[in-house]
């Protein structure tokens, strides 16, 4: 047993056990998707998300140590972004085209996630700096983490937001789409990628390359509205 | 396809200084899919291993969010008190988010001249 113990903690402290788990929590949890015939509940960021968490917590292994080991996924991050161009430029010759009804869309879009998520939290009674943290949501995190520094919010609270924004969207996002009769592609990857940023659009990639690339745009977009339409209202609404 | 892993690399290390050096809030990476784009207009496409490396990455895109939302059970204990008004909040926004988008495509699609076909 000891023996056992002694294993455990040589592993418990190098990058692989946890760079393994990882990626093991996701191929099951893709398996299982896939398997359920893409059930929205068991959404695999959601299910690998809840798995490792349930792991770390029974382990009593703090964030950090999992992180060594994890960081190495999470840097891919950076690359998938700068290759998001690729499926955007196989898709710009439509886009050119589109470009009224998307820009008109992620400005209703991006107003609408923004001020629904203060009036909602409003009439539920949220204090004010979690009613700030909570406006920029929707948009990428390294940027709604500046807006809500900007604005006195609190950015590590709004890091949460986002991520919880992105697994509702992935969860949710296309069962609410195929409820309102939604079945185009574009239509459908670009909600995703405007209200629920980078998650969403990992799921609209599961959809098709084109719903992918729509929800990378999407994405885009709405990160660099966000940063100026989050301050304009909050300072319309006297919270900023 | 080793030179294309290069060059993203690159793209994102020339991204990251770009910002740092110019003081925007933008993240580097953003930058770097910009530059990509530019190259591949120049270019007038996108080789094809090129393309493979962007479908292997993008198709697993989910897997390289689980860190981050693994970081979520740093701030559990935050949530305690508001959790349910928070999860109400998110929840509802997001999917008005989506429809609102979804709502005003449609329409304005419909009336435009693109027609785009059903995937």
């Amino acid at each position: 047993m000891s023996e056992l113990t002694g294993i455990w903690v040589y592993l418990a402290e190098q990058p692989l056990l946890w760079l393994t788990v990882t990626v093991s929590a996701y191929a099951v949890a893709h398996q299982l998707f896939m398997a359920s015939g893409e059930f929205a509940l068991l959404n695999p960021v959601l299910i690998a998300v809840a798995t490792i968490v349930l792991v770390l917590l029974a382990t009593d292994t703090p964030y950090a140590t999992y992180f060594t080991g994890a960081q190495f996924v999470h840097f891919l991050l950076g690359p998938a972004t700068v290759l998001l161009a690729v499926p955007l430029y196989t898709q710009a010759k439509q886009l050119r085209k589109q470009w009224l009804p998307l820009g008109a869309a992620l400005l209703v879009g991006s107003t609408a996630a923004i001020t629904s998520a203060v009036a909602i939290g409003f009439v539920l009674g949220l204090d004010q700096s979690v009613l700030i943290s909570l406006m920029p949501k929707s948009a990428t995190t390294p940027i709604a983490m500046a807006v809500a520094e900007q604005l006195n919010g609190q950015a590590s609270l709004t890091a949460v937001f986002v991520i919880f924004t992105g697994i509702t969207g992935a969860v949710a996002g296309v069962p609410l789409l195929r409820l309102l009769g939604e079945r185009n592609a574009d239509i459908k990857g670009f909600s995703l990628g405007v209200a629920a940023h980078g998650i969403a659009t990992a799921r609209a990639f599961q959809h098709s390359r084109k719903a992918g690339a729509y929800a990378g745009l999407g994405m885009g977009l709405n990160a660099a509205l966000t940063a100026l339409l989050a301050p304009a209202i909050a300072w319309l609404l006297g919270l900023y | 396809m080793a030179s294309f892993i290069a060059l993203v690399l690159l793209l994102q290390l020339v991204g990251e200084i770009t910002v740092r050096l110019l003081g925007i809030p933008v993240p580097g990476p953003v930058i770097g899919m910009l530059l990509l784009f530019i190259a591949l207009s120049l270019n007038g496409g996108a080789p094809e291993s090129l393309s493979r490396l962007a479908d292997a990455l993008l198709s697993h895109l989910a897997l390289l969010f689980v860190p981050a939302g693994v970081g979520v059970i740093s701030y559990l204990a935050w949530l305690v008190d508001d959790w349910l008004p928070i999860l109400i909040t998110l929840i509802g926004s997001t999917l008005i988010a989506i429809a609102t988008t979804a709502f005003t495509l449609r329409l304005l699609m419909r009336r435009g001249t693109v027609k785009a076909e059903d995937e």
